[in-house]
């Protein structure tokens, strides 16, 4: 995989200097089935980028390919590369633990374990060898606090997380990745079943963190898109059509299909 | 308005409707019947000997009076086996189709293996578990051969049991423990577990109360028509609550006279696997309990 980076990798025609993720003609199968074609971009660090496009489209797909959640799906295969950092992340070698420590990752659905809310946060850094108690209940503040959640639960800590409201849930599910220090944050559509107020409070959060983290996320909220992410990709039967900064897809995307999309005139 | 209420297709509806509920309401009611039956006539029959000698006392006079000590601990000693050996390999095995098999053509002969073993009738276990355990691994007649041949009957229902308590739990919790970087074995552990294993104890003691009450795969691997003491070990003969019964009923000289005994014994029996049940269904509402009532 070590290959001399060509002179236009160095020019860095889209801007980017120092890609977080550098995905290099990257195709992807479930069966006989290519949802994915030669998808080629760079993701820069502490940024959002947002993946956006009709359903069906492949945005999860890809978002799954960057953690290889996708391992779990028999049948399924890839060609091309993802970097991350500086290790190709398909390779047979590669270390998917530690992958999935770089790259954390928050669900469409809130899905907190049946266990108490500190144990939730815990869950990762235990898994790390963590074990000291004043170490751990350092990192449930912290993390709680950064997701704005340790005013809120500071005094139940050890009831069950599922108690908590949708949108609790869902910054509690922040919480837990961000526990183990990722240096990327893929969310899938984190706000989709949440209520407007609740949408609110995890973009603001999404905007907040990405000053310690990359994040990349899917949704299909236009206006979130243009609210909160700095880069945007527009995928469309698995290709990305257009890849750009935000402010250049929604006012003066190159592509006729983009400027479609993303003023609603089909999705 | 008044033409839709009085619809006369829609009153046969109605009428069809009332009339199949009370069917099915019929039948549930003559199951509760055929087992307040069952339990009368075995009360009628054999409380006048239900004692505490009756418990605690080895028979005498050829099996005419005294107790059923022995017999007792028979059964509980063989359904322990039993139950060490069936749900631990019912639950591994369980685990191994569920969170690491793919659907193969492989695993899905094995599906078709359990399923098939469900059927085999209990007195084809009992030859095999002489083939197999008496004969085979020199295990003799004993609590040991008995209770790993109703292991084997047993198993079929525990991983039957045991899937459907790891199905229960959501997917999402597995993909959040492993895009935390876990491993699946550690996945299992911490999340899985936890949450499948009241499905997994109440499946599983159901499967062996109805083992527990098994006959025929005792007759050649262990269970004797009459002992002098109790078993001091596992590889010992024992006699056995429902071979008692049988004895009683059907091998006895004096069948007449001893029909109270026999009687007795089925309910000590039935006692037994009522408490087996009880306790699955306290241990289940207890850990219900723990682990919050609430999914997702
Ligand atoms: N587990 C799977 N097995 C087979 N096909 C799948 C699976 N998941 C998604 N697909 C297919 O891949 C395509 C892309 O799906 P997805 O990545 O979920 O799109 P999006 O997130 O943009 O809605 C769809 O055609 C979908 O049917
Ligand atoms: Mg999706």
């Amino acid at each position: 995989m070590l290959t001399m980076p060509k002179p236009s990798d160095q020019a860095a025609p889209d801007g980017i200097q120092l890609p977080a993720i550098t995905v290099r003609n990257f195709s992807f199968y479930y069966g006989s089935n290519r949802v994915l074609h030669d998808i080629s971009l760079r993701i820069p660090r502490n940024e959002v980028t947002a993946l956006i496009g009709p359903s069906g489209c492949g945005k999860s797909t890809f978002l799954r390919s960057i953690n290889r959640m996708n391992d779990l799906i028999a049948g399924t295969r890839s060609e091309g590369e993802i970097i991350v950092g500086d290790a190709e992340i398909h390779t047979p070698a590669t270390d998917i633990v530690s992958l999935r420590r770089t790259v954390g990752m928050v669900f469409q659905r809130s899905n907190p374990f049946p266990k108490s809310i500190a144990e939730n946060i815990t869950y990762g850094p235990r898994l790390w060898g963590i074990r000291d108690r004043w170490q751990l209940d350092q990192i449930v503040e912290e993390t709680l606090r950064q997701v704005g959640l340790w005013e809120e639960v500071r005094d139940r800590l050890g009831a069950s997380a599922l108690a908590l409201s949708g949108g609790q849930q869902q910054r509690l599910c922040i919480a837990r990745a961000i526990a183990v220090k990722p240096e990327i944050l893929l969310m899938d559509e984190p706000a989709s079943a949440l209520d407007p107020i609740a949408t609110r409070r995890i973009e603001e959060l999404i905007l907040e963190l990405k000053e310690r983290f990359t994040i990349v996320i899917v949704t299909h909220n236009m206006q979130q898109a243009a609210r909160i992410s700095d880069r945007t990709a527009f995928f469309y039967l698995g290709e990305v059509v257009e890849y750009d900064t935000t402010r250049t897809i929604f006012t003066n995307p190159r592509q006729a299909r983009t400027e479609d999309y993303v003023t609603g005139r089909f999705g | 308005m008044s033409q839709r209420i009085h619809d006369t297709r829609r009153s046969k509806q109605i009428r069809r409707d009332r009339l199949g509920r009370g069917l099915i309401a019929l039948a549930a009611g003559l199951v509760l019947a055929i087992m307040l039956l069952i339990i009368v006539d075995l009360v009628a029959g054999g409380a006048s000997v239900l004692s505490w000698e009756f418990l605690t006392a080895m028979p005498r006079a050829r099996l005419t009076a005294g107790g059923i000590l022995p017999c007792i601990v028979g059964t509980i000693a063989v359904t322990l086996v039993t139950t060490l050996f069936a749900i631990p390999f019912g639950l591994a095995t369980a685990i191994y189709l569920n969170e690491y098999a793919r659907d193969t053509w492989g695993t899905r002969l094995i599906r078709l293996a359990i399923r098939n073993l469900a059927g085999v009738p209990s007195i084809v276990y009992g030859i095999f578990g002489v083939a197999l355990f008496v004969n085979g691994l020199s295990l003799g007649t004993s609590i040991i051969s008995a209770g790993l041949t109703l292991g084997l009957l047993t198993i079929p229902w525990t991983i039957t049991a045991s899937e459907e308590a790891l199905r229960s739990v959501p997917p999402a919790w597995r993909e959040a423990s492993l895009a935390l970087g876990a491993s699946r074995w550690k996945t299992i552990r911490s999340i899985v577990l936890p949450r499948a294993v009241p499905g997994i104890i109440t499946g599983g003691i159901l499967g062996i109360t109805r083992a527990a009450g098994e006959t025929a795969p005792l007759l050649f691997t262990g269970a004797a028509f009459s002992l002098p003491g109790l078993p001091q070990s596992v590889f010992e003969p024992f006699m056995a609550l429902p071979y008692h019964i049988y004895v009683l009923a059907t091998q006895h000289e004096k069948i007449n006279a001893v029909r109270p005994l026999a009687y007795g014994t089925a309910l000590v029996l039935i006692g037994m696997i009522l408490a087996l049940s009880l306790v699955a269904i306290i241990i289940r509402a207890r850990l219900r309990k723990r682990h919050g009532g609430a999914s997702l």
